[in-house]
């Protein structure tokens, strides 16, 4: 149920000894770069199948309105 | 047993025609839900039996005349528009200018997820179907605005006590659906009706609400929505319509927004809720806490007490603990001890650092993705992309839509598997009257001449006339009741014979 709980973690020896004795700032730090590196890579995938032309299919998303 | 109540969902969705942004929406519409059920319902096509609808049937107690009524508030005229009911119990129709699935009934939020869920896939089969006859192709989304000024829905309908009285619903649903939004939102690019100011809110349908209680689904929306059909004993149960939520691609999103609503109507119907939660200026704070992903906008209480929306919601979740401690002790059902485990993570998270949800709840996931993009390209909020990636995290289509992405990268948290989600797109529940009706739909097709929520009418030999069944109590027809009656009849006829004997 729990697949992406946490960011996958590909930590060294040496990150995780400095884990240890950073204070709370370190490590938000290290997890923003971890959030940055997997991100790259996703934004890498969605530009593959993100529609051509953005302008012109926002514009042409016209819908009536609903309930 | 405090989430469990009879319940469901209907999803309108937004319908685009692959290069021909001006083609006719109900035509589209007409196309997929008949080619749906071409392709599925091999058979004759049970109608839709509208004798038990009324639309302008008011919970406060009075008729709207048909005369006074907008023509969109007709739902119960069968136009010729296209409407068929499934072996899952649900229906699939044409409403107003969209298609719309209307899931079948259940009794708890896991198994609204999963018939939801079952709709999208159902949607998408209805476009691949619709796209084999050489038409252009139909692509749908699952969201509640084209960023132009229109809007449609994403309802929940959840069967309460005729007793209750409805203004203590109204008190105190109102702050709680002011505030659920920071959890449940699905994320927009665009502020106002028609998107005219740029930046990013935390809901798509909080801009299209404009007054607190109303019997008006498509104009000056309100908050609490007083239609009352009850599509059960009118005596004993009123059906609360839910029209203020927004349509959830995320399952944990939609857990919980049909969870922590089940646990406030729960509270409400045995007068537990004595607590003042009322916020000033309802609607403008809606929009307010919508506009607000930073969670910090400050609601105003009488005497000059000011929350924020997650503080309002820690307010409603600690009654809620209270309550099932309470009642329950440890005797509560496991269901309801998940939904009460998951909101109280989800609060101390958004809390915290919202994006520490962005895994599990729609708005947090799609902000996420927006200012990722925002930091890599250097956009700005009016940029056409961001508002690309907005309409495109809901493309029902796995191989295009950013929210199937994101799962498929395990980037998004679920409750169900696919194979469970496959079977919901056929079989009913096993615990409401949607297993009669969606059994008799795949066993006796030829005679089944048409069904709605309240009733089976079959056409039976040596029967000059249709015989109606009828299906009033949500809760009877299930498995249990009806489900060895129905193995052993080979026939309509016979088990028609074998309920009336």
């Amino acid at each position: 149920m729990a697949q992406e709980h946490k960011q996958p973690r590909k930590s060294t020896e040496a990150e995780e000894s400095v884990e240890e004795t950073t204070a709370v700032e370190g490590g938000v730090a290290e997890r923003k770069e971890k959030l940055d590196e997997d991100i790259d890579a996703i934004l890498d995938e969605i530009d593959d199948v993100l529609e051509v032309n953005a302008e012109d299919f926002v514009k042409s998303f016209i819908q009536k309105g609903g309930q | 047993m405090t989430v469990r109540r009879i319940m469901g969902t209907e999803t309108e969705f937004g319908i685009s025609v692959v290069g021909q942004p001006h083609a006719n929406p109900m035509v589209a519409s007409t196309r997929l839900v008949n080619a749906y059920a071409s392709a599925e319902l091999h058979v004759r096509r049970a109608r839709w039996d509208f004798e038990e609808e009324s639309p302008l049937r008011d919970a406060r107690g009075f008729d709207l005349a048909r005369e006074a009524a907008d023509p969109s508030q007709l739902t119960d005229e069968d136009l010729g528009l296209a409407n068929v009911i499934l072996t899952n119990g649900a229906r699939l129709y044409v409403d107003h200018a969209h298609p719309e699935y209307s899931s079948p009934e259940v009794t708890n939020p896991l198994d609204a997820v999963l018939w939801d869920k079952a709709g999208e896939q159902v949607a998408l089969d209805a476009c691949r179907f619709a796209s084999v006859t050489g038409e252009p192709d139909i692509v749908l989304y699952k969201n509640n605005t084209d960023n132009k000024g229109a809007s449609y829905g994403a309802h929940e309908n959840y069967l309460m006590k005729r007793s209750t009285p409805f203004g203590d619903i109204v008190r105190h649903l109102i702050p709680f659906f002011v505030s659920r939004q920071v959890v449940c939102g699905a994320g927009r690019v665009g502020i106002g009706q028609d998107g005219r100011e740029h930046g990013f809110q935390i809901a798509q349908r909080s801009d299209f609400f404009e007054v607190e209680v109303g019997l008006e689904t498509t104009l000056k929306r309100p908050i609490i929505n007083t239609r009352d059909e009850p599509h059960a004993d009118p005596e004993k149960s009123r059906r609360l319509h839910v029209i203020i939520g927004d349509a959830n691609l995320s399952e944990i999103s939609t857990y919980l927004k049909v969870g922590t609503t089940a646990l406030v109507l729960d509270m409400i119907e045995n007068g537990y809720l004595t607590t003042e939660l009322t916020v000033a200026n309802s609607v403008a704070s809606l929009r307010a806490v919508s506009h607000d992903p930073t969670l910090t906008h400050l609601l105003e209480r009488e005497g000059g007490k000011t929350l924020t929306a997650v503080q309002l919601q820690w307010e409603y979740l600690h009654l809620a603990a209270a309550y099932v401690a309470d009642r329950y002790g440890a005797d509560v059902d496991p269901q309801t001890a998940d939904v009460l485990a998951r909101w109280e993570s989800v609060l101390t998270r958004l809390e915290r650092d919202p994006f520490e949800c962005a895994t599990e709840l729609d708005w947090v996931a799609k902000l996420r993705l927006l200012e990722s993009y925002r930091e890599r390209d250097g956009l700005d909020w009016d940029d056409a992309k961001l508002h690309l990636i907005d309409l495109q995290y809901a493309d029902l289509r796995p191989e295009k839509g950013l929210y199937h992405r994101l799962l498929r990268l395990g980037r998004m948290e679920r409750l169900l598997d696919d194979g469970a989600v496959t079977a919901a797109m056929h079989e009913p529940p096993d615990d409401t009257r949607a297993y009669f009706r969606g059994r008799c739909l795949e066993k006796y097709p030829d005679s089944v001449a048409a069904a709605s929520w309240d009733s089976v009418i079959f056409d039976l030999p040596g029967h000059d006339s249709l015989q109606r069944v009828p299906t009033i109590d949500p809760l009877r027809g299930s498995k249990a009741h009806v489900g060895e009656l129905i193995d052993r009849s080979d026939t309509a006829l016979a088990l028609f014979s074998a309920l009336t004997r």
